[in-house]
Order: C-alpha cells, then sequence, then structure tokens
C-alpha cells in the first residue's frame, strides 16, 4: 500500500505553502500530488514556484504528481490546464476533462482525481485508451461500489493495467460552483473578494440552526463539515487491490497522521485509531458521507 | 434557437408539445436518469405512446440516460440505450463516458448529446466527448457568465444547450455530492436530489415549520413565511464573518433561473438550444412555462432588435418560480 498527499485545497500564504513542502520532503509520503485546483484567482504560487517545490520533492524520492484545476469557466484558465499538461516531467493528475483531452493528444500517460466521474469499468476503459493509469475513486462510492467496479475491471481485463487510489482522510470537497461562497458570507462579489479565504486557511465552518456541524465553505468549494478518515480500513483496501490511499493536504497535523499510517503499513499491522467528534467514515461503509462510527479492524 | 421542454409523465408530455416545445425530454422510470422520482418518468409502453404524439406533431423526443452507470447494475443502462435504439429518439442525453461509449459503437446512428451532468464547461472537454463519442450537442452547466458563453460558443466544436428558465442548480452538475453526503443519495448514484423519502416538515407550536432532510435541519420558517423543499443548497444555516456569526442562505436564496430578456442575445451568439427545467413538475407547470417561451422565442425571431420581455410573462412566470423570485445566476457576472 502506498501514500499519496493530495494538493492543497485552501489558499495559504505563499510563506506557509513552502514550509508545508518543505516538511512533506522529509516526512514518509510516498506521492505528492501538487498546484492550485480550486480557483484561479488564486496565484500566490506561480507555475514556476510549483515547479520548484516539485523538485524539492523529487530530490527528496518522492513521485510528484502536478494536479489540474478542476472547474474552468475562462480560456485563461484552459490555458493555465494546458499549461501544466504540457510539462515533460512530472505527470499529471486530470481534474477536468480539459487536462485528459490535452494529456491525451500529447501521448502521454495520466492519473485522473476525485471530481471525475469514474463510477464503473467501462469508463475506465475509456479513459484507459487515452492513457489513463491511475484514478482516483469518487468521493460518494463505497467499498461495496468500488469492489463491484473492479470485478467489472477484471472482467473488462484492466486490473493490471490501472492503479486504484482512495481518498481516505481528510475534508471531502463536495461541490464546486461559479459563486465564491467564502466572499459571499462576508458580503463580497467574486471579482471583489480582495483573497479573504487567505484569512481562513481552513475554510469557514457551516452549521445548521441546530449548530450540527454540516460543510465547509472554501471559495467556490463546498466541503464536508467533518474530517473523512478511514485509514483504520488499509489491510482491507490493500485485500481488494487499491494501492494508494490518500490523504488531503489540509494541515501540518496530516504529516503525523500519515507518518502513524505508514509505519502501520511497513509493519503489517492494523491501524487503530477511534473516531473523533471532527470525524467521519465519508462514504466507505455504505450509507450517507457524514456517517460518523468506529469501526473495529476485522 | 430550438425549445427543449420537460416532461415526467404523458400529461405534461401533451402540454408541451400542444404549447409549441421543438423537442421533449423524458427519462425511464428508474435510476438511468437524473429526475429518478416515485410516480415520474416512462415505461417503454408510455415511451411509445410518448413518442407517437410527439411525431404526429412533428417534434423531436429526447430521452435522458444521464446518471452515472452504477458498476453492479450495468444492465440496466445497457437497457435504457437499447430502448433509445429501438425508439428511434431524436438524441439520447448522456453523461457517463461508459455510456456513451457503448451508445457510440453498438448504435453509431442514434445521435447522442452530452448532459449537463457531464460537467464539460470549456472547449477542450467538449473537443474530447466530440472526438471519442461524436456527440452532436452538450448542455452546459449553469456556472459560465454571458461572456463566457458567448467565448465558448465560438470555440466549441459541437452544438450548444443552455438552460433557460426553472430550478436554479448553483453547483456544477454532475460534480455535487451534498444530497449523498446527508441522504446516501444523489444524482450521479440514485437519479436524485434531496430524495423526497428523506425530506421531513415539521410543524412547530408557535405555527413556524422546520424542514429536515435525512434528520438535517435544513431551514426553520416563521409562521408567515412559506416553507419551502429542503435542498441543501438553499437552506439557512449558522457561518462566521469577518463580522459576526449569521443565519444565512449561505450558499443561495429559494429562487429560480428565468433569461428571458437574454434571449436575443443567446440567439445572436449561436446557442442551438434554449432548455426548460421541470421533469418534476405539473402538466399546468410545463404547459405555462413552453407557452410563454414560445411566444418569447417567436416574438425575438420576428424582430431581434426591438424584442422586450412582455410585462405579462415576467409575471406568470415569477408566479411560477420558486420562492416567487428569478434570477439570471451565473450569467450575470455579480450573481457570481
Amino acid at each position: 500500500m502506498q501514500t499519496t498527499l493530495g494538493p492543497l485545497l485552501y489558499f495559504w500564504p505563499r510563506q506557509d505553502v513552502f514550509d508545508f513542502y518543505e516538511k512533506v520532503s522529509q516526512s514518509g509520503i510516498d506521492r505528492v500530488c501538487l498546484g492550485e485546483v480550486t480557483c484561479s484567482k488564486r496565484r500566490e504560487l506561480n507555475h514556476g514556484d510549483w515547479m520548484a517545490i516539485a523538485q524539492l520533492l523529487a530530490d527528496a524520492g518522492k513521485k510528484v504528481v502536478l494536479s489540474t484545476l478542476t472547474l474552468l469557466e475562462s480560456e485563461s484558465e484552459l490555458s493555465q490546464v494546458r499549461k501544466i499538461c504540457d510539462n515533460n516531467e512530472f505527470m499529471v493528475e486530470a481534474n477536468d476533462m480539459s487536462a485528459v483531452k490535452f494529456l491525451s493528444s500529447n501521448g502521454l500517460e495520466f492519473c485522473t482525481g476525485p471530481s471525475l466521474n469514474i463510477y464503473n469499468a467501462y469508463t475506465l476503459k475509456q479513459l484507459y485508451k487515452l492513457g489513463l493509469k491511475r484514478w482516483v475513486l469518487p468521493l460518494e462510492l463505497s467499498e461495496k461500489k468500488l469492489t463491484s467496479i473492479l470485478q467489472q475491471a477484471e472482467e473488462l481485463k484492466l486490473n493490471d493495467k490501472i492503479e486504484t487510489e482512495v481518498f481516505s482522510y481528510g475534508y471531502m470537497p463536495l461541490a464546486y460552483s461559479a459563486r465564491c461562497f467564502t466572499a459571499r458570507v462576508n458580503d463580497k462579489g467574486k471579482d471583489e473578494c480582495e483573497f479573504i479565504c487567505r484569512k481562513v486557511p481552513q475554510g469557514i465552518p457551516l452549521a445548521t440552526q441546530e449548530n450540527e456541524q454540516l460543510f465547509t465553505l472554501n471559495g467556490i468549494q463546498t466541503m464536508s463539515g467533518h474530517c473523512m478518515n478511514i485509514l483504520n480500513r488499509w489491510q482491507d483496501m490493500e485485500k481488494q487491490g487499491v494501492h494508494s490511499m490518500r490523504l488531503s493536504a489540509h494541515s501540518y497535523d496530516v504529516l503525523d497522521i500519515a507518518d502513524s499510517l505508514i509505519s502501520s503499513i511497513k509493519d503489517n499491522k492494523p491501524f487503530v485509531s477511534e473516531l473523533s467528534v471532527e470525524q467521519c467514515n465519508g462514504y466507505w461503509e455504505g450509507g450517507s458521507g457524514k456517517d460518523q462510527f468506529y469501526r473495529e479492524v476485522r | 434557437m430550438e425549445l427543449v421542454c420537460p416532461a415526467g409523465n404523458y400529461p405534461s408530455l401533451k402540454a408541451a408539445v400542444d404549447n409549441g416545445a421543438d423537442a421533449v425530454y423524458i427519462g425511464f422510470r428508474d435510476n438511468t436518469n437524473a429526475r429518478h422520482f416515485a410516480g415520474l418518468n416512462f415505461t417503454d409502453q408510455r415511451a411509445i405512446k410518448a413518442l407517437d404524439y410527439a411525431r404526429n406533431n412533428n417534434v423531436r423526443l429526447f430521452v435522458a440516460i444521464n446518471t452515472y452507470a452504477q458498476a453492479d447494475q450495468w444492465s440496466r443502462w445497457q437497457y435504457a440505450v437499447d430502448a433509445c435504439a429501438d425508439l428511434q429518439v431524436s438524441a439520447l442525453i448522456a453523461a457517463d463516458m461508459g455510456v456513451m461509449a457503448y451508445a457510440c459503437e453498438k448504435y453509431p446512428e442514434l445521435s447522442l448529446h452530452l448532459s449537463v451532468q457531464g460537467s464539460a464547461t470549456n472547449a477542450a472537454a467538449l473537443e474530447l466527448y466530440h472526438q471519442q463519442f461524436n456527440i452532436r450537442r452538450a448542455v452546459l452547466p449553469r456556472v459560465l457568465s454571458l461572456k463566457q458563453v458567448q467565448a465558448l460558443v465560438k470555440k466549441s466544436p459541437v452544438e450548444l444547450e443552455v438552460f433557460a428558465f426553472g430550478s436554479l442548480c448553483i453547483m456544477a452538475e454532475g460534480r455535487c455530492l451534498l444530497s449523498s453526503y446527508v441522504t446516501g443519495e444523489s444524482p450521479n448514484t440514485a437519479g436524485a436530489c434531496s430524495p423526497a423519502s428523506a425530506v421531513r416538515w415539521e410543524q412547530r407550536a408557535n405555527g413556524g415549520m422546520d424542514t429536515r432532510l435525512n434528520g438535517v435541519l435544513i431551514d426553520r420558517f416563521s409562521a408567515y413565511e412559506q416553507a419551502g423543499y429542503p435542498t441543501l443548497c438553499k437552506g439557512r444555516f449558522k457561518v462566521q464573518s469577518e463580522a459576526e456569526e449569521k443565519i444565512v442562505h449561505a450558499l443561495e436564496e429559494p429562487t429560480s433561473l428565468n433569461t428571458l430578456n437574454l434571449i436575443p442575445q443567446l440567439s445572436e451568439m449561436g446557442i442551438s438550444a434554449v432548455k426548460i427545467e421541470g421533469r418534476q413538475r405539473s402538466p399546468a407547470y410545463v404547459a405555462a412555462v413552453t407557452r410563454i417561451w414560445r411566444e418569447a422565442l417567436d416574438a425575438c425571431k420576428a424582430n431581434k432588435n426591438e424584442f422586450q420581455p412582455e410585462g405579462r410573462w415576467m409575471a406568470e412566470l415569477s408566479k411560477l418560480s420558486e420562492g416567487s423570485q428569478t434570477t439570471l445566476g451565473a450569467y450575470s457576472r455579480p450573481w457570481q
């Protein structure tokens, strides 16, 4: 089982980003996805900065993946995606079909992020023909659904050709809009946002009128209100044929969690983590995404 | 511009055809379409009747098979595509690459439209679908401004259809998991957003009403307010702004999309079709909205430069809108 650190979904000050990835380079994480995937207005780091971080991580022995923007609205955003797809060094994670188009036209192998809708192996087959090497299970699918997809992939003789990754820890990006909710909550328009999201480096919590934590607002993204944690299921995932577990880059804490997971994997021991009140199981157990219960390792 | 109208059942289909739709879109009675609600949609037999009625009136019939095929039920999506081919429908509206590949390989003569659930918002994505599955048209998600739509029409390899009127989805369609986060069912998996089985209305002692989705409080209405359907993106929630903690419609107010006054611009920029949302609405609703849009499109065609939406059209559409409010949504940049 390998570990992947997903792209940073929030807007952090430039120096914080450099400091964070410096720490990542010293962690045990196998693979790191880099780049701005949430909002194209967030330009604290330019392409060159990201490439420099990519180099730093590659030098530290990490596999580096460049992730593309998820929701594209303008031609300038399309050029940003093209620029990343045209880099001749690192593998690219497509978060929109535009990236799939550019990468397949360039004859490059690629991987896909959780926002690409892959719900069956017939879709996997289409993407494999275009160059797909690794995919991330859509967030809203359960272990049972993954089993069905992998069985279907077996029938289509795809299983040894494509790697599967499962989003296993972090706040889940659930939806994308034209509207910036962080700006809206602060009575600002999207065009006059003044980068207010920089002041909320982990997003804005949104609760019901009964104070039930429900979502997290992060610019144009609506995220889960609870941090998903299914790290204790790594051995089941391995048996299923999952190649990599994704942890979302949302705070320095994720690096400590990653290190404990990695030592469990190395020692082939169960990973024990009780769910805290801020955490949920995501969709893995079936049911709704916000379910919260701790399941003993079998 | 073609006027594409919704039909959740046969009476609605007749209403759309009789009131001037150029095309009507329907779905089968299962989770292969994104409006999978009890009592809605068409059996194979009903679809044949629908097709006959539409064809006899020179109206095109589209079938939406626009959810994502669940691996453990793959044959259901295959069957739905086969049914469309048998019926020789005017177009199949799909979102799933696997479904499109099946349709395009097995029935190359069947016209494919990319559903809004396909989430294609840019020329490169449209090119991919065109190249791989020979799609003829794509429906755009409701996230682009009018200027962005205009730029995209110029680059698009296929016809573009845009949403013109009806419920306002504020998230990029096909990529919204809010419903399954709370209920376990989403448009992609079950063909339902905020499924009716998860909805609860609770009268409060003060005469007000609480609306819940799978137990989660979506909104709390006073005795003087009309309680809306508990859709997650239109609830009132508690959030902390820089200045204060407040209870607001943090994502969107209950409101509908109405682009009647954009007709000349949409037509001028080369949009091929305008789509009315509402397969879950009544035949009376479909009849009224179709009639007004027919009149408006005809008026614009007759005299584009002088086109002004009539007051009576706007008044009637407003009555048919959620919370009696309408918006231009993402087409208008300040909304964003």
